[in-house]
This record gives structure tokens, sequence and C-alpha cells, in this order.
């Protein structure tokens, strides 16, 4: 009872609290108040069940219990069921095919969603390595997005190149920034990290606002062509449809990339980094160099997506770069878990369309964001996946097994 | 002294500020001998290690290091990662493993200075790589069978007892093929069963391999019966060099250990 006392307390004082707010309307012309109870009780009661479940999963966490477990039988039938090659290589190709089909099924604005959210897949995972594998906490990460994408909207503009040069030109240009950003910020970590590079973005954007003779200032730079198709003339529709190829293409190099390099000499030695600096020095791994392949390698992706980004709109301008992005694609790595690919995925996929199909709520878009955060890091402060073990063949226990 | 020296340090100074952590220590390792270096707490023994290792720049003196040519390198300015692929491996006093990691990848981090691949041969998983990468793992499984600890090769390191935390640093840094590995207290936290294992474990890796071994031990009875040699610290100077025989009768050390009587 104690419990449903505690809650019962909540809700009255919540009650208090939005009184001002939720529960009295001004009518400024007949100069009289209206007192909206029936809104407070709702309220009260909302409150009052979620603070019941609130303590309940506390209770629970407390305990060290997991907040929610599936019937071990389902959870057996379903690891059986998952383990299965042929299974996993159906659902595989079943997503594949649905990815490919998406255009030619779906609408145009669905098309455009999806873009965006691959755009976002792309830029996630390679923050996920600075991140997620590396440990090292940028939050300038939309800076290399940006040169990505001035890279190609700039040197179309000056000497008409075209998105299939500006793709590697733009990306390299991006790694040469993120190892010019790498040399001075090598020895710092944690928050002072955080710092230096949130500057950075900020200095990155500011200067695109501010060098007009360059960059255009806040008007940006407009008429980017779309990519090429051996110079077949497409109408929009028909463009759009090719980006979406283009960006899936894009992200299925990245997804073997990353997770190649990830299970990697060099991916281990990023690990190690990121759990204990000095003992991954101790050991003979080289952290400047390992720092900085990390850094370049993360920034050359956010050049890669920058380039597509501005092909796609055909415009681009400071006010796509801000430091809210930055924070997105950070939390796309911290709710999908450090240096999980799968995870970042699909933190990026949630983060990216739900607010596109949610639009009802787009009111409280910014509060449920909010909501899910602090919940996410309370109770699963790990991410979405977490704890993912690498598959590796010893031949001395298949030995041991053939015998 | 016998031998081929492995580690030669001359007169090494350390300060930190006013602070003269390290002063004058001199200390050479052999081919094939297990020296303690045992001193009061605060007396430059874990200092002395950062120095030797890289973490630290010595103020003053010089460490040389001895590769199976016989030929020296001097160790002073250069970086821990670069000291670690001449031949030197550590385990820490506070145990630093990598939590978050399996135990054969905390091992195979130790192999990083032995291997090669790059981002792009990493992209590329040339024949090369991964036959590299095959040769590491099964090296580090082995590495892990000699330290007992195979069974655990796939646990999350942090979820290791303590000393079998203790033996997974050990294996971690025999993984970078040590000629010298020095070890930082190795049974702090351990019970008399465990430090007779751990005692055991220490002379076959000496057995096992062309290697020098120098440790920081409290645990006296380990480092009489364990050590060839052992140097005694006290503020940061040597006071005593010898058998343990000879450490145990040498009057400076009874007075550092035990304090001057008033009588």
């Amino acid at each position: 009872m104690d419990k449903v006392g505690k809650a019962l307390l909540v809700a009255i004082w919540f009650m208090v609290l939005t009184l001002p707010v939720m529960g009295i309307k001004l009518n400024l012309l007949e100069n009289r108040i209206l007192w909206r109870f029936d809104r407070l009780l709702w309220l009260g009661l909302g409150t009052f069940f979620l603070a019941l479940l609130w303590d309940w999963a506390f209770s629970r966490k407390a305990r060290g219990l997991p907040i929610m477990r599936l019937p071990l039988a389902l959870k057996d039938n379903f690891l059986v069921f998952w383990s299965n090659a042929t299974v996993r290589r159906g659902s595989a190709g079943i997503l594949a095919l649905g990815l490919l089909a998406m255009p030619l099924l779906c609408s145009f604005y669905q098309t455009n969603i999806m873009i965006s959210a691959m755009l976002y897949i792309m830029l996630a995972l390679g923050l996920n390595i600075v991140v997620g594998l590396a440990g090292q906490l940028v939050l300038g990460y939309v800076a290399f997005y940006a040169i990505g994408a001035y890279c190609y909207g700039l040197l179309n503009q000056a000497f008409g190149l075209g998105f299939w040069t500006c793709l590697p030109v733009g990306g390299i240009v991006a790694a040469l920034f993120g190892l010019g950003l790498g040399f001075p910020v090598l020895r710092l970590r944690g928050d002072y990290l955080a710092i230096v590079t949130l500057g950075f973005g900020e200095i990155v954007r500011l200067a695109l606002l501010n060098w007009t003779s360059l960059t255009g200032g806040p008007r940006g730079v407009s008429d980017i062509p779309r990519p090429g198709l051996f110079g077949i003339e497409l109408n929009i529709n028909e463009a759009t449809i090719y980006i979406y190829y283009l960006a899936l293409l894009a992200v299925a190099i990245t997804v073997v990339v990353i997770s190649r390099l990830k299970n990697s000499r060099v991916g281990l030695a990023l690990q190690a980094l990121r759990e204990d600096e000095i003992a991954c020095e101790a050991m003979g791994v080289n952290t400047t160099r390992v720092k900085l392949e990390a850094f370049a390698l993360s920034s050359l992706w956010a050049g890669f997506a920058g380039v597509i980004f501005a092909a796609r709109t055909t415009f681009i301008n400071p006010s796509s770069f801000t430091f809210m992005e930055s924070a997105m694609i950070l939390s796309m790595v911290v709710l999908g878990g450090m240096g999980s690919i799968t995870g970042v995925i699909i933190a990026a996929i949630i983060l990216i369309l739900a607010p596109e199909y949610l639009r009802a709520f787009s009111e409280y878009r910014m509060l449920i964001f909010g909501a899910i955060m602090v919940i996410m890091m309370i109770f699963r402060p790990q991410g979405l996946m977490s704890g993912e073990k690498r598959h590796y063949n010893i031949t001395a226990l298949k030995e041991a097994g053939e015998k | 002294m016998s031998g081929q020296p492995v580690l030669v340090v001359e007169d090494l100074s350390r300060s930190f500020g006013g602070l003269r952590a390290l002063n004058d220590l001199s200390l050479t390792t052999c081919l094939g001998e297990i020296v303690a270096l045992i001193g009061p707490n605060g007396a430059g023994k874990t200092t002395f290690f950062n120095c030797v290792t890289g973490i630290y720049l010595p103020s003053e003196g010089q460490v040389w290091l001895y590769d199976g040519d016989g030929d020296k390198a001097l160790l002073n300015g250069r970086k821990p990662h670069a000291i670690t692929r001449l031949g030197m491996a550590r385990t820490f006093q506070n145990i630093r493993l990598f939590n978050e990691m399996t135990v054969l990848e905390n091992v195979m981090v130790g192999r990083h200075c032995r291997t090669h691949a790059g981002i792009w041969s990493a992209c590329r998983r040339d024949r090369a790589t991964m036959e590299e990468e095959q040769q590491s793992v099964d090296l580090c499984y082995a590495l892990l069978e000699s330290v007992h600890l195979a069974d655990l090769w796939n646990e999350t390191a942090k979820n290791l007892a303590y000393g079998a935390q203790r033996r997974l640093e050990i294996a971690r840094a025999l993984a970078t093929e040590p000629r010298m590995l020095l070890l930082d207290e190795p049974a702090a936290g351990m019970n008399p069963q465990e430090t007779r294992e751990l005692e055991i474990l220490v002379r076959r890796i000496r057995e096992e391999r062309p290697i020098s071994i120098l440790l920081i031990e409290h645990d006296m009875s380990m480092v009489m019966s364990l050590s060839d040699r052992i140097y005694v610290m006290e503020y940061g100077t040597c006071i005593a060099e010898g058998t343990p025989d000879e450490v145990r009768a040498n009057p400076r050390v009874i007075k550092a250990y035990l304090g001057e009587s008033d009588a």
C-alpha cells in the first residue's frame, strides 16, 4: 500500500504543479477565469498509473531483474529458429528484396524519407567508429558532413565537376579535416575532447555562414545537379529513385566496411583504446596512429554522406548543419548501443522514421524524444544492442571436437 | 650475475616537481633470471616501472633493452608502444584489462604489435590477413591454455574472478612476445593457494621461453622462493641488492622494513 500512497502523492503533487498551466484558463474578453478541473483529474490519473509503473520498473531494476522477460520457451524457440542458416539467409533476402523494391512500390514521399534515413545510417555508422569503437566523444560530427556537402556544391559551381568526381573528393577533403582536427586533440579525452569537437563543429558552421564570398553565406549553394546516370536525363521522380539506390548501395558498402573493420586487428585496437588507453598503449598499440585512423575514416564517411546529401537536396545552406544534427547522430549511436552495427542502424531508422510517421504528434516530438532518452539511459544504458560477441574459430577446439 | 643482460638501467632519476621519486637507481636483469624489486610503499617501485615502459619520461639516466642478438636500444623518450615492440611487456598493479572485451580478445590486443593488417587489408580480407588473424587467434588460445583460462576464452573479461584477471593480464603481456616481462604486484589480493599457483606459472614462463622477469611484490615468501636476485628500494634509491639470503641478512633492509630500534 506504501507504493500506492507514494504514487498518489506524486499524482497530487503533479496536479498542483501543473495547475497554473493545465487547470486555469483566462478569458481576457470577459475577464473571467475558467477552471478546467476535468483535465487536471485525467492528468492526475495518468500520473498515478505512470508513477506505479515507474516504481515497479525501478524495484525490478534494483533487484537486478530484467524489466521485461519473454517466456523462456518462446525465446529458446526463437533462438533455435534464428540459428538456422536458411532462415537467416531467407530473411536477409526478403529484407534486401523489400529494400530494392521499395521505391517502385511506395510513394515519392516515402522514398525520400528512406533516403534521409539511409544518409543518417551512414552518418551514424561513421560516427560509431570514433564514438562507439574508439570511445572518443566527438560532438561536432556534422562539420564533416557539411564539408562533404559544400565540397560538392562549391566544386560544381566553380569548376562544373560532377557527382562522381566529387564523391571521392568530398570524402577525402572531409577526412583531411578529420586528421587536421585529430592532431591537436590527440591528448584530450572525455569531456575535453567533446568540448573541442563541439567548438570545431560551430567554427565550420559559422565559417560557412559568414564567408559569403566563398560559400554564399546563409543563401547557401543552389542548383546542385543530381547525380548523372550515363548522361540520361532523369525527371525528379526518377532521379529520386536513382538516388535511393545509390544511398542503398552506399549503406551496404558502409555496413560491410565497418563490420569488417570492427572485426579486424585495427578494430580490436580501437576497442582496447576505448576500454583503457594506458593499457592499450602498453600492449604495443600505437594509440596516436590508431586514433588518427579512426578520425580520418569516420570523417571520410561523413564526407561521402555529405556529397550524397547535397546531390539529393540540390540546395545546401548552413542551417542544415547545426549542432542539433550532431546531437541527433550521437543519439543514434548511444541509443543503438556503442559499437553495435545492427543497433545503430535500428536506432537511426527509429529516430528518423518515427517523427515522419508520427506527424500527428509533431508538437510532442521533442518531449517524446527526451522521455525515451531518459528512460533508455536509466533502464538500458548500454543501448538497444549490446554484448554482441564475435565468433572465432579456434583450431585447437575444432580438432578436439573432431576426435 | 651471469648470462646475457636484457634490461640495463643506469642512474635513473625521476622528479615530480620538488619530489625526487627515483634517485640514481641502477639495475640489471639477465636472460632467464627472475629479479624482484621490493621496498616499502611509496619507495618508487611503480614509478620505476612507468619510467622503464615509457609512460613517464626519465628525468636523468639511461634505460637500455638488449635484443636477442645482443644489440641494445636506448628506451629513453620512446613511446610505450615502441618500447613494447622492442620486447618489453608489463602488467599493472591495479588490474587494467579491457573490461568489455572477451578474454580471447584481450590477449589478441597484445598481438597487435606483432601483426600487420591495416584498415585496407581489413576491408579486403585477403588470404594473408585472414591467415594472420587465424594464427593470432590460435596463438592467443594457446597462451590462455598456459595460464589455465582456456575454458573462459569467450567470457567477458570483467566477469572473471580476481585471480583469473591477474593471469589474463600476464597472458596478454606474453602475447607481445617480450624478452623483458615486468609484473607489478602479481600476487596482490590472492589467497595462499592462488599465490602458489602463480609462483609455478611464473617459473614455467621463464622455462618455456628466453625471457627475463622483473617483479614488484610484497608477498615476501613468494619473493624469497621465486627470485634469483632482489633489489631493495627505499625513498627512490636502491639500498641493497643480492640473492634472497644476502638481502634477508642486510641490516639496512631490516631497518627499512622494521624501523630502527631505539635501544
